[in-house]
């Protein structure tokens, strides 16, 4: 729907093999990002709302393996 | 069961490999690889036999429309799921029906290579495709065997071509996936043995011939592999058959009959009343929950607990991860562990919430569908098996004797 | 400027610097073994490391710039840029220069992390473990307070906690990748076969 893309700037996608559970992403994006019982990443929903932009980018900068990445929408 | 046999018409599966001049015979030759061929099998709804059911045509079309003439093809032989021996058989008794359909992909999708993946393990299989390539003399496309590895993520579409790659059976993250980028990074086909054999059949009957066979959504045959009944293996069926069917031809009497698994480690249990009238239509099933899977069709006894069985199959997924994503190598050993404890009786109720928590959490978090599939399985048998996790939860045991003792 | 000024200025930043970048390196340390409290997130470690590292360049400018300056000093632009170029105690300001080399690859390759990718900036970052020892190494043989009392103490500060800070990393052990293998292959406890056997 045109609506819900224009109110959201991407989708955050998670590495699987390359997360190593640092959980920095959940401290930095708790609306979006929540820790697994072993500290693994869990994506309540994937779409990044215009207003969570900011912190969805910095979660990203902040994974020290880079397994968090934001794809623009198509 | 009165229908003709298709994949495993000719000689009988005793008799070992059919040679060439027979299969020759019995089929007439091969019909030069046409790009209608496509469109052949996209009409025939010829679905995909490695357990995902992925439509055939679709996936070539995939590969088509990016093949320059380089593309790649790997005949998916692995065959890792310990429920299944139809693959094998497959090779070993019918190689020249793989090989036509893998020869038919490679003159259809413009490739370079066919590569044979077949399972270490599994020497009759390699030694009848191995004499099947000598008896065709040359072909127009190099066919070589690369022995795939003794382990259950090894027949992974990603793992495969990773171990074609680099020696590294263990799946990628996708995208992309092999019919973007795989061996040597061109577009490849990773298509199941069964899968080809069909298409070797269909390029030779056409669609409506393959079409004419079927009981419901789902047309033509399939192998599957029976397990615990006394007149078991691998048959072919014709798709729609019900479960109950199969057991009567199979020898098995349904009060002797506990429960039975569909698909494979990573499929469905089905207690024995939901089974028996089940269709096995990979499309119905799929709406109904369940899957056809790798065509596993595996009776419990009546005298086996559920959870247990559900726990061994568990201890079986959690040791075969490929240990590359925390939420399959922590999640499948943690319900591993617990539903073991409860078949041992010596968990509690909050263990009952904790799987249940766990069953939420852990699919779609790994690079591949292998903790998904764990985590289906013990979902159905939580279902199908109900009042025996409760029982167990509170330390009683179920009504069938606890067959779960620690290993010596 | 009062040339007294610029020698202190020289020597202050000097000695500022050394004290954050091995802040900066305590707090590295201090992320690999994922020390974490309720007050104190993980991301306060790692973005307290990037921030001061960032501070330190002001820091080293002014000290190198000041340095360069300071007209008692022979010190150029060449000694302040070429290793071992320096005519006052070559090899100690030498090291220095390399030190400065260093984290600035480190700081640069960080900035741009996204667009070089986690191995490149893994790599420099190993390599660039060599920063703080030459800092360290440089404050000791070109300071001219070398064998002060105060300043003999804040080298021995620094290099006790990132000692410290070192040790515990390595008694930390594994990260979590490297345990995966292990916790899959706990051997089978359940050795009742479920399938019937094996279909040749």
């Amino acid at each position: 729907m045109k609506r819900t893309v224009e109110r959201t700037v991407g989708r955050l996608v998670v590495d699987p093999i390359v997360c190593d559970g640092h959980g920095l992403c959940a401290e930095l994006l708790p609306e979006l990002i929540e820790l697994d019982d072993w500290g693994y990443p869990i994506l309540r929903s994937p779409a990044v709302p215009r207003d969570l932009a900011a912190y969805a980018r910095r979660a990203v900068a902040a994974c020290p393996v880079l397994a968090l990445k934001l794809v623009p929408p198509e | 069961m009165t229908f003709e046999a298709r994949l495993l018409a000719g000689p009988a599966f005793a008799a070992g490999m059919e040679p060439y001049a027979a299969h020759r015979a019995r089929l007439g030759q091969l019909p030069p690889p046409r790009p209608e061929l496509i469109d052949t099998i996209v009409a025939s709804g010829l679905l995909g036999r490695g357990g995902a059911g992925f439509p055939v045509g679709r996936k070539w079309q995939a590969v088509e429309s990016r093949s320059l003439d380089d593309a790649r093809i790997l005949v998916n032989g692995a065959e890792a799921e310990p429920l299944s021996a139809k693959d094998r058989a497959l090779m070993h008794s019918r190689p020249h029906l793989v090989l036509d359909g893998a020869l038919l992909a490679a003159g259809v999708l413009g490739a370079r290579e066919i590569v044979l993946y077949v399972g270490a393990r599994h020497v009759d299989a390699q030694r009848s495709l191995q004499r099947a390539i000598a008896e065709r003399g040359r072909l127009r496309v190099p066919v070589r065997i690369v022995l795939a590895p003794d382990a259950y993520v090894a027949g992974e579409e990603s793992a495969a071509v990773h171990f074609v790659n680099a020696s590294d059976a263990r799946p990628t993250v996708t995208p992309p996936r092999p019919f973007e980028s795989g061996i040597d990074g061109y577009p490849t086909l990773v298509q199941n043995v069964e899968s080809l054999a069909n298409v070797a059949l269909i390029a030779r009957g056409g669609d409506a011939w393959y079409r004419s066979l079927g009981r419901g959504e789902t047309r033509g045959t399939a192998l599957v592999t029976v397990s615990g009944a006394p007149h078991g293996g691998v048959r072919e069926i014709e798709l729609g058959m019900r479960v109950g069917e199969i057991a009567a031809v199979s020898g098995v009497a349904p009060e002797s009959v506990h429960a039975v698994l569909l698909g494979g480690y990573f499929g469905r249990w089905l207690t024995r009343e939901q089974a028996w009238p089940v269709p096995l239509d990979p499309l119905a099933l799929r709406a109904a929950g369940a899957t056809f899977g790798a065509g596993v069709i595996s009776f419990l006894p009546a005298h086996q607990c559920g959870v247990a069985a559900t726990a061994t199959v568990l201890e079986y997924m959690a040791a075969q991860s490929a240990a590359q994503c925390g939420p399959c190598v922590f999640g499948l050993r943690a319900i591993a562990d617990t539903t073991f404890a409860l078949a041992t009786n010596s968990a509690g109720v909050h263990d009952l919430e904790r799987l249940e928590r766990w069953t939420g959490q852990i699919t779609g978090r790994g690079a591949c569908r292998h903790p998904d599939g764990a985590v289906a399985q013990l979902a159905s048998a939580m279902a199908a098996f109900s009042r025996d996790f409760a029982s167990h939860a509170r330390g009683r045991g179920c009504e069938v004797a606890p067959a779960l003792r620690q290993a010596a | 400027m009062s040339e007294q000024f610029l020698w202190f200025a020289s020597r202050g930043s000097g000695i500022v610097s050394l004290l954050l970048l091995t802040t900066v390196t305590v707090l590295g340390l201090t992320s690999m073994v994922r020390w974490q409290r309720p007050t104190w997130p993980r991301f306060l470690t790692n973005d307290l490391h990037s921030n001061l590292a960032l501070l330190s360049v002001v820091f080293v400018g002014v000290h190198v710039t000041s340095a360069i300056l300071d007209p008692f000093t022979n010190l150029g632009i060449y000694a302040a840029t070429i290793p071992f170029a320096s005519s006052y105690r070559p090899l100690w300001v030498g090291l220095g220069v390399i030190s400065v080399y260093l984290f600035v690859a480190l700081i640069v390759t960080s900035l741009l992390r996204e667009r070089l990718g986690q191995r490149t900036w893994r790599l420099v970052h190993w390599v660039a473990y060599a920063g703080w020892p030459l800092a360290v190494v440089h404050s000791m043989g070109s300071g001219s307070d070398a064998f002060a009392l105060w300043m003999m103490a804040i080298e021995a500060l620094c290099i006790g906690v990132v000692a410290l800070a070192l040790t515990w990393r390595v008694a930390a052990g594994r990260t979590n990748r490297e345990q995966l293998p292990a916790v899959v292959g706990a051997s089978p406890r359940v050795h009742a076969p479920y399938a019937d056997g094996d279909h040749r």
